[in-house]
């Protein structure tokens, strides 16, 4: 029998408002259709981009990559042999400022997940949508679905407004552990605030590139705020934006923590040992070095065999070959806990 | 204000096998002890300017740092003067203690990011003609980078052009914050003027540019501040490399002063393997990013990132494949001082502490030996 594996990052894109209609009050509903609205003003995924989807995942132009049900499960359930999937449909509502109709629209999004995709699929699990930006009103739509055992995480887009470890966030993480969830903080977003501490880059490349940089804004916010020690259950994971830079982060943060933690007496312990409690991280990108032994030694240096999680981030352009997808010459037991034990503990499958 | 001198910077006993090898420290910061000596060289319109408005850069962006002046408690010299004020203490604290060869001064007083771009160059220029006599004139062990109005191209050309005529200036000096990603047109006229004039362009720890201090947003601690300004030079690494500056100015050496050095090989990995598949978008990159970076980047050491392992380091260094790269900086007077005995790891082996402590940037700067 083949090994277990547990696919962390499968993107299942929801095809346009009309499949909300249902799920929307009278009121959104004709304030969508009178204002023409298309969607959050949010550009992480360029239609043409190649990184957006790889070119055997999107058969039909007109079909946004991952809209389509049956070809995701035969390309990722049953083309991997999955134990289970993971969705992590990232329709960022926190763009929209109005935070009623990002709330709406959340819930919409979350009944359609659960009825469309939760439902027909047994081996699939669900990313809540939650409107962040207004903690409040997020903490009420994990406590409307958070017991439905299909949803298994509450999904943050890495560009915040505020960073994550602000303690405006703590209504989201009080609820999260109420209903004993996983954070997912997923790469893009669009709060309004520049990707980089520098403002606008010119070119997608670097937005993309760069995304890992506000990664690592996150993890230093969760652990310097104490976010993680006024919610010691919190499990975070990283989707979707490298990990090869997490050793040079806990790194620096140690060496800085040794020289500031007078400043922040409420972080106990070196930041490097609440990132390998608190945090996962998802395995595409892989971010490979072009030495095999370089992408070893990163691994070896995050000192633990549990920080790694499988994903194929269906439908988005990684690797060619399913070899590719997971590094060569892995040693057991961490290859098995890479492909699936890792994630079965971390999101209670 | 009364300070406890702290012991724990000056060895008792000199260590015999740092004291036999050369040091270039590439990284100290020197101070205006005061506006009077600013008015020295300001002309009057903008010393009216300075007393009547004075500095107005970005602000609402400051966090409270470790210590007064972000300086060791012994770096506050005898003379009352701020840290790396006093020529004749910085001599004695760091030049003469540590037997320094060369040391480059890296002035971080903020003309570069003043909103009123005009008043800054005329900062900018009032700063370098200080740095010239104060400084580089009295004691030929010190070279200087030049202080520019870098969020203006035109202005920031014209003070290098205008400086470099003072053998003493090395670099030119930008900061990790800026308005904008360093690679925007806005900034090519100041890596035309440098390259001009032979220059390596200094991008140094910290600034202002008026954007949240993360791509998250604000984070709340001086520790964020701190800790998060790598993210700042990853950034302007990536901006550098993906709009084609050095494409279109191929003699242009950058140097990452005080940013770390941990992070710099994966982010080359992360962009190689971005690239391959977006380089349709950057069609005038005629390599794969990593060789820019590997081209035309220098390091400064501290703060040097300490992994857990001896061997992680070793690990690191191979994967960076930079030895002639970095640089040794003490980073006088500031908290996070590094002590050229005490700062490299024990094990590296010496000929590559001799490249780092002094070769490298003897080279770079084209220091005689």
């Amino acid at each position: 029998m083949a090994q277990p594996l547990i696919d962390c990052d499968i993107h299942n894109q929801f095809p346009g408002l009309l499949a909300l209609e249902p799920y929307l009050e009278d009121h959104w509903r004709a304030y969508l259709n009178e204002s023409a609205f298309v969607g959050p003003d949010c550009n992480d995924y360029p239609a043409g981009a190649p990184t957006s989807f790889r070119p055997d995942h999107k058969p039909d132009p007109a079909d946004p990559p991952g809209s389509d049900f049956e070809l995701l499960r035969q390309r990722t359930l049953d083309a991997w042999d999955l134990e289970y999937g993971i969705l992590t449909g990232s329709y960022w509502v926190q763009s929209v400022h109005d935070p009623h109709l990002a709330a709406a629209l959340a819930s919409a999004l979350n009944n359609w997940q659960r009825d469309h995709w939760l439902d027909r699929e047994p081996r699939l699990r669900a990313s809540l949508l939650v409107p962040g930006q207004n903690p409040e009103l997020a903490a009420r739509e994990i406590d409307r679905l958070g017991g439905h055992p299909g949803f298994v995480q509450v999904l943050l887009p890495v560009r915040s407004h505020v960073p994550y470890g602000n303690h405006c966030h703590d209504p989201i993480y009080s609820a999260a552990a109420r209903h004993d969830l996983v954070v997912g903080i997923h790469f893009g977003g669009a709060s309004g605030n520049p990707p980089t501490p520098c403002g606008w880059p010119s070119t997608y490349l670097e937005e993309y590139a760069g995304m890992a940089q506000i990664f690592q804004s996150q993890v230093l916010s969760l652990i310097a705020e104490g976010t993680l020690d006024r919610f010691p259950q919190l499990r975070v994971a990283l989707i979707e934006g490298g990990f090869t830079w997490m050793p040079s982060l806990m790194w620096r943060l140690d060496k800085e923590w040794k020289g500031l933690r007078r400043d922040t007496p409420w972080i106990k312990r070196p930041p490097s040992e609440y990132i390998r409690e608190h945090f996962r991280l998802t395995l595409q990108p892989l971010d490979a070095p072009p030495a095999k032994e370089q992408l070893l030694q990163i691994i070896e240096q995050l000192e633990s065999e549990d920080l790694l999680m499988f994903s194929t981030d269906y439908p988005h352009w990684h690797f060619d070959e399913s070899e590719e997808a997971l590094p060569s010459g892995l040693p057991e037991p961490l290859l098995s806990k890479i492909r699936a034990e890792n994630a079965r503990f971390f999101y209670r499958l | 204000m009364v300070t406890t001198p702290i012991d724990i910077v000056e060895p008792s006993k000199p260590n015999e096998r740092a004291r036999k090898m050369a040091i270039i420290d590439t990284d100290i910061h020197n101070d205006v002890p005061s506006d009077e000596t600013l008015y020295r060289y300001l002309p009057d319109r903008w010393r009216r300017y300075h007393e009547m408005i004075g500095l107005r850069g970005f602000y609402g962006t400051s966090y409270p740092r470790a210590s007064r002046n972000a300086a060791r408690h012994d770096a506050w010299p005898p003379s009352g003067l701020p840290p790396g004020s006093d020529l004749g203490f910085v001599q004695s604290q760091l030049l003469d203690t540590w037997d320094i060869e060369y040391g480059v001064l890296n002035c971080l007083r903020a003309a570069g990011r003043q909103q009123n771009l005009e008043y800054g160059a005329a900062l900018a220029r009032a700063l370098n003609e200080w740095q010239v006599e104060d400084w580089l004139e009295p004691e030929p062990r010190l070279r200087a980078s030049m202080v520019v109005p870098y969020e203006d191209g035109d202005l920031a050309a014209e003070e290098i052009d205008r400086a470099s005529q003072h053998p003493g200036f090395v670099q030119v000096l930008v900061t990790a914050r800026t308005s904008e990603p360093l690679g925007r047109r806005r900034y090519w006229k100041l890596y035309e003027a440098a390259a001009r004039n032979n220059l390596p362009v200094g991008i140094h720890f910290g600034g202002t540019g008026g954007r949240p201090l993360t791509g998250a947003g604000w984070p709340s601690h001086y520790l964020e501040d701190h800790a998060g300004m790598p993210q700042a030079f990853q950034a302007q690494v990536i901006s550098l490399v993906c709009e084609g500056v050095f494409e279109r100015f191929p003699e242009l050496k950058i140097v990452l002063i005080e940013g770390g050095l941990a992070w710099i090989p994966p982010l080359a990995w992360r962009l190689d393997r971005s690239w391959e598949r977006l380089r349709e978008e950057v069609p005038y990159l005629s390599h794969p990013p990593s060789s820019y970076i590997r081209k035309h980047f220098w390091i400064t050491t501290q703060p040097m990132e300490e992994p857990p392992q001896a061997k992680y380091f070793r690990q690191l260094l191979e994967q960076l494949d930079s030895n002639d790269r970095l640089l040794f900086a003490t980073d006088y007077p500031h908290w996070d001082f590094d002590n050229p005995d005490r700062a490299l790891p024990s094990h590296l082996p010496p000929p590559l502490r001799r490249r780092i402590l002094a070769d490298n940037a003897r080279a770079l700067y084209r220091f005689e030996a």
